[in-house]
């Protein structure tokens, strides 16, 4: 096994939301993200499923300190970066870049391509002379498959897909060891996702990235991660090997999940499990289990213990499920 | 083997913006005339055949007349009207430049920074603006005028000082707006500093509407300084603009209308032009808002 580059332990974000107007207000916290462990080893894909409003953007921004996380360490190669100051922190980010759902929304409209992609050269290695830059920039973009001659053009005469390369030669142009994908396809066409997908596995494959890659796209993170994470509300439901998660899923909120993935054939009879009501606020969570108030299993153990997580089989499977070897089957 | 491979310039949000504009043909006029006028008033000075602070004592309150070199007539101590025009929107338009470069610079620095930064310091620096708004502006102007004594100098700053709180109200609740989105995220994950995202980020992307309300400005501006002129708070003699020229014409205009005909009649040109241009200049920023 390769070594670990990322461990996540415990990692809280916790939002302050006011409640009522004027004086009879208070101030909640809306537990974006609550008590969520993990790590990721180099050259691994994770992906991080889940609901919209589960924490997933937010835990791959408060790893990059994008927010700052309200408890929790994030050990980078054993350096805690949690801790780190502001100055610090960017020294980090040469390590670690970001690609955004929203392909034309992360790129400046009053910028280049060029000067898009440049800017954390620009930032983050100032020493490189011009020419030098302008190299990196043009290799970075021939490896996402933009044209070179394209380097002065702005984001506003791209597709979705370019902007999404665009993005993405941003990241790489730095030689991070790790990218976090916050639903890089989401908002791509499925012909122009599938290139999409194809290129990141290309290019962790050709410069040994580790990707963490959040998704609610079941179909594209069985194609690309090695190890999937489950969120629910800000917490693990679920954490086992890609292989493990799709043939044999442990936590009731895990198979409903899959079982909603369409099956693109006709003939095959298809019985989604369907989950009772609504996702609960997240600023009054359930007690015990977040998962309990749509779980057909739940039970009062459920609504008073919270179930921590615990070794399936010495494959690394993890579930929070009191119930989980009663429903195995 | 790269050099060899043609580039192809990519046309940015501004040169689509000016394709726009150029297509406008009510915003493209007043451009011109705004040329013109402007043009007129730099050259115009020296061309015309009588300088401006001349008393004709022969020629006085004279009707528009070509043969004696006239064209607009003269005022009351026989001053040729034209050349005087001339001068009143040479001072005008100063005026409205210097207001609208002071208003410009602190405004959208100051903006920026109080809208991107946000929290107190947000909080600390809108407050002065809030109580800089609630001084009476013509009773600031009196003010400096009695202390300093009458000098155009104090009035571009007098009027660049207030210009300037409603510049920074805008730029800030742009820059509120641009903070959010996505780029910045990106722009801090590449490891910008907050200087650098201001003035690389914020400040390009908010230029738009402020374009838009430096365009607005600029005629406001000159009205403000002809209503100062008119009442006497102006520039001072022999030098004139345009709001003095109205105030004198004015007290003559049932007998010599053109004195106040000319002059009200290149204002309201002026001011015309540039709000068109205004509107035509917002019209092809953002095409959707029309």
């Amino acid at each position: 096994m390769s070594e670990t580059i990322l461990r996540v332990e415990d990692m809280k974000v916790h939002f302050p939301v006011r409640v009522g107007a004027g004086w009879g207000g208070k101030t909640l916290p809306l537990k974006a993200v609550d008590g969520v462990s993990f790590l990721l080893r180099r050259g691994e894909t994770l992906g991080i499923v889940g609901e919209s409003g589960c924490g997933k953007s937010t835990l791959g921004r408060a790893i990059l300190r994008l927010i700052d996380p309200t408890a929790g360490q994030v050990a980078w190669l054993g350096e805690d970066l949690a801790s780190l100051d502001k100055a610090a922190m960017r020294q980090k980010r040469r390590q670690m870049q970001i690609i955004f759902q929203d392909p034309l929304a992360s790129l400046d409209p009053r910028l280049t391509i060029g000067e898009i992609i440049a800017e954390p050269l620009r930032e983050l290695e100032p020493t490189l002379k011009r020419a030098e830059r302008r190299a990196r920039v043009e290799d970075a973009m021939a490896r996402v498959g933009l044209l070179p001659q394209m380097i002065n053009r702005y984001p506003h005469e791209f597709s979705g897909g370019q902007c999404q390369r665009i993005g993405i030669a941003r990241a790489i142009v730095v030689r991070p060891a790790l990218i976090i994908c916050d639903e890089p396809v989401s908002a791509l066409d499925v012909s122009v996702q599938a290139q999409v997908v194809n290129l990141l596995m290309d290019l962790q494959r050709d410069l040994g990235l580790s990707l963490l890659f959040i998704s609610h796209d079941l179909s594209v993170v069985r194609h690309i991660c090695h190890r999937v994470l489950v969120l629910y509300l800000g917490r693990v439901m679920e954490l086992a090997s890609s292989r493990a998660l799709f043939d044999q899923p442990r936590h009731p909120y895990t198979k409903a999940l899959i079982s909603a993935v369409p099956i693109p054939d006709p003939e095959v009879a298809h019985r989604p499990i369907l989950l009772e009501g609504d996702l609960p606020s997240p600023l009054a969570p359930p007690s015990g289990c977040v998962f309990r108030t749509r779980c057909r299993y739940a039970t009062d153990k459920c609504a008073q213990i919270r179930p921590a997580l615990e070794d399936v089989d010495a494959g690394g499977h993890q579930v929070s499920c009191h119930h989980w070897k009663e429903i195995a089957s | 083997m790269t050099a060899a491979v043609e580039q192809v310039a990519g046309r940015s949000l501004w040169q689509d913006a000016q394709h726009r504009l150029r297509r406008n043909r009510a915003a493209v006029i007043a451009l011109m005339l705004i040329i013109g006028i402007t043009a007129l008033s730099i050259v115009g000075p020296w061309a015309a055949p009588h300088p401006y602070d001349t008393l004709n004592y022969d020629f006085i309150a004279i009707a528009p007349n070509l043969a004696h070199g006239f064209f607009l007539g003269t005022d009351a101590v026989g001053r040729d009207l034209f050349v005087r025009i001339l001068y009143g929107v040479r001072i005008s338009l100063m005026v409205a430049l210097a207001a609208t470069t002071v208003s410009l610079t602190i405004g959208i620095v100051y903006g920026a920074v109080a809208g991107y930064v946000g929290g107190r310091l947000d909080e600390a620096m809108m407050r002065v603006v809030d109580v800089l708004y609630s001084l009476p502006f013509m009773f600031f102007v009196i003010i400096l005028m009695v202390v300093f004594g009458r000098n155009i100098i104090l009035m571009f700053l007098a009027l660049g000082a207030v210009e300037w709180l409603t510049m920074a109200r805008i730029v800030r609740g742009q820059a509120m707006s641009l903070k959010n989105r996505e780029f910045i995220e990106a722009a801090i994950a590449a490891g910008a500093r907050t200087p650098t995202i201001i003035r690389r980020h914020i400040i390009p992307n908010l230029l738009g509407p402020v374009v838009v309300y430096v365009t607005l400005t600029i005629p406001q501006v000159i009205l403000v300084e002809s209503f100062l002129s008119f009442l006497g708070l102006g520039v001072q003699e022999p030098l004139t603009s345009l709001g003095v020229l109205i105030s004198e014409g004015a007290d003559e205009m049932e007998t010599a209308p053109w004195m106040l005909i000319f002059p009200a009649a290149t204002l309201a040109v002026l001011l015309f032009s540039f709000n068109f241009l205004g509107d035509g200049v917002r019209d092809a920023l953002d095409p959707k808002d029309r």
